[in-house]
């Protein structure tokens, strides 16, 4: 009785296995790294993580929706590019907006173009947004031919004061709470992310692609536009990527063609860890910005538990294994378990 | 009847019905080789064609295993191949360090160990319900990852002078032995898919797993055994390689990876399953080898390059590759 109900809150919480996973890596690190908790060191890992965390909501929207986007990485080089050419140290504060803004509408754009690729040239997902990876790649090449460029300092100060303490300080409600003022802000971005997708989640909208990625056929059947749906994912997936790449320049300073690059898999094992099923229809975003801090503590971990240089690839992908097999072992053994229970019930 | 079939088999329905997936790649190969001649005059002649299928081996080679598991449905893919691949050619490179004598036992433990880790890989997906694209890529992960543990960068050893000889150098004529080798391992992978239990169950089981298991067939064993012989074919495929590039790196088998899958596609072999054929994997692997060379031959800058590359990739899947429309 208990294993059921067990089973039924493990089903029903896709996250709680991240939730376990997510407190015993932060327990680890925390064993090693006793200001952990410290605000400012609360602030340089949210920091290091933002890019990806901001890249996983994408990705985790576009897999609820019953798809795959392995163009992301790509998509964050490019507009990571464009930024660092179009944003100099000269650049006035007005014209800077309308960089971010050109760079967001450029990702929508990519995201288009694998939408429409995906959902009415009806191409599979996986080809086609690893062949418009080519695309992007190319272009950031053409923009950005090296490594290069340099942001203003304001903006690479206003990352990193955004993401720490004093730039709230002085807001009085923040000032008169002591424990708010110990909030990192960074926090406070991700918890605007959590809120606005819980109200998002009752909308319709967000039903759909839910229903599109649980059941396309049936979805279809209901009348539910799946094509419009499936296009919108990859829109909001190219989005959230130029988003990322925003984030990723404001804490570089600089640009790369191939920044960008190694964040597609990464932002894909995030969602997995997160509890989300590559088939779709399930999951959430609070479970991939899981499976992002997740990926940055275990990567903390290799750093202070000093693992030599040689060994710290294998380390973080038996970790990573590991993590992907645990409820998949859960279930086999509890299975392996009930089995033997039904078969001594039926002997006694 | 005589009538009724004159009727049904009027010309052009006929020809499009027979034109199958990998015939249009073949034919697409072909077009690509003479364009690449219209294009680059000197680009058509004896050497270049040999050329191009050699390269166009390894990618066939390497993308067999791939073929298999993507067949097996299921969401089935794997990423691990390009660290399997880079493992076969540096266990090749230390264990035989240049003698002859060792090639075949070492390619015997190098086979044995590819099919050692598309095991695990089978076991994770089937028994723990890992989805194959984050089992394999964390596979990817601790492959690599024991590479460099092992080896800490150093990669000592010699490649025998047989398999250069073998592999990569005109064996008969002027054609090397990896076109024989790639054309046996065609006619194996036929064999094995058409003609054999194995192969009609993994069909089986690509279309619809629970109507294969009613049918009995032992779904689990079946899916294992498949990501085993991709790992297997992989680590062969790194062996082969070794006979051409001679040295080893840390990321040798790293640009097969995608290129490897995208051959499959190119191919006809649909990714959702139970439909598909090696003989169009090769097919794929030559339309991508043709396209590189093309490109290559025009000396185009690297960005241009990936960028012609990608819309005529999307161009490629969106000729056959696409999924039913929706019905109501």
């Amino acid at each position: 009785m208990n294993q059921a109900n067990f089973r039924r809150l493990l089903a029903r919480n896709s996250y709680l296995f991240a939730l376990l996973l997510l407190i015993v890596v932060v327990l680890i690190n925390y064993s090693r790294q006793d200001n952990l908790f410290d605000p400012s060191v609360l602030n340089r890992n949210i920091r290091v993580f933002l890019p990806l965390a901001i890249l996983a909501v994408g990705q985790a929207i576009v897999i609820i929706g019953g798809g795959i986007d392995l163009s992301v990485g790509a998509m964050v080089s490019l507009c990571n590019a464009l930024l660092v050419t179009w944003i100099t140290p000269e650049t006035a504060g007005g014209d800077i907006l309308l960089a971010i803004g050109l760079v967001a509408l450029v990702g929508m754009a990519a995201g288009l173009l694998n939408g429409i690729a995906v959902a009415y040239l009806r191409l599979q997902p996986i080809v086609t947004t690893y062949a418009t990876s080519f695309i992007f790649a190319g272009l950031a090449l053409t923009i950005l031919p090296r490594p290069g460029g340099q942001l203003p300092s304001d903006m690479t100060g206003l990352y990193r004061r955004l993401i720490e303490v004093e730039a709230f300080a002085n807001i009085p409600i923040i000032q008169d709470i002591s424990i708010l003022r110990e909030i990192p802000p960074a926090f406070i971005v991700i918890a605007i992310i959590l809120l606005l997708w819980a109200f998002l989640r009752q909308t319709r909208l967000v039903q759909y692609i839910y229903a599109s990625g649980d059941n396309a056929e049936a979805a279809y059947t209901t009348g539910i536009p799946v094509q419009r749906i499936r296009l919108g994912t990859y829109v909001i997936s190219g989005f959230f990527a130029a988003m990322a790449a925003l984030a990723l320049t404001m804490s570089l300073g600089s640009g790369s063609p191939t920044s960008g690059d190694a964040m597609t898999l990464d932002s894909i094992v995030a969602v997995v860890l997160g509890g989300t099923r590559l088939r779709g229809g399930q999951g959430g975003i609070a479970g991939a910005m899981m499976g992002v801090v997740i990926l940055g503590v275990i990567r903390n971990i290799i750093s202070f538990y000093d693992v030599p240089t040689w060994s710290q690839t294998l380390v973080d992908a038996l970790i990573i294994l590991i993590a992907l097999a645990g409820p998949g072992f859960v279930r086999y053994v509890s299975d392996l378990i009930r089995r033997y229970r039904l078969q001594g019930g039926r002997a006694a | 009847m005589t009538t009724a079939k004159a009727k049904r088999g009027s010309f052009v329905p006929n020809f499009t019905s027979r034109l199958t997936p990998p015939l249009i790649a073949l034919i697409l190969a072909i077009v690509l080789f003479l364009l690449g001649g219209v294009i680059s005059p000197g680009f058509v002649n004896a050497n270049q064609a040999i050329n191009i299928v050699r390269l166009a081996a390894f990618l066939g080679i390497i993308a067999a295993g791939q073929t298999l598991v993507i067949i097996s449905g299921g969401e089935g893919i794997d990423l691990s191949v390009a660290s399997v691949v880079t493992l076969g050619a540096i266990l090749t490179f230390r264990l035989t360090d240049g003698q002859d004598a060792l090639i075949l036992p070492v390619l015997g433990l190098v086979m044995l160990v590819g099919a050692g880790i598309g095991l695990v890989n089978g076991l994770g997906i089937v028994f723990l319900r890992i989805p194959p694209l984050v089992m394999t890529l964390a596979m990817a992960g601790v492959v690599q990852g024991v590479i460099l543990q092992v080896t800490r960068g150093e990669l000592e050893g010699e490649t025998p002078d047989l398999m250069r000889t073998l592999i990569a150098q005109p064996l008969i004529g002027p054609i090397p032995g990896v076109i024989f080798l790639w054309i046996g391992l065609g006619i194996a992978m036929w064999l094995l898919l058409e003609r054999t239990p194995y192969g009609k169950m993994l069909f089986a089981v690509g279309i619809n797993r629970t109507t294969a298991m009613l049918s009995g067939v032992r779904v689990p064993l079946v899916v294992v055994l498949t990501y085993a012989m991709s790992g297997m074919l992989a680590a062969f495929g790194g062996f082969v390689l070794l006979g051409f590039t001679d040295i080893v790196f840390l990321n040798l088998g790293g640009r097969y990876l995608f290129p490897s899958i995208a051959a499959v596609v190119v191919g006809g072999t649909l990714l959702s399953g139970g439909k598909g054929s090696y003989w169009g994997t090769m097919s794929g692997a030559l339309v991508l080898q043709l396209i590189n060379s093309l490109l290559q031959a025009q000396g185009l800058p690297e960005a241009t390059q990936s960028i012609i590359l990608g819309v005529v990739l999307l161009v490629l899947i969106s000729i056959y590759g696409r999924q039913r429309a929706f019905r109501l």
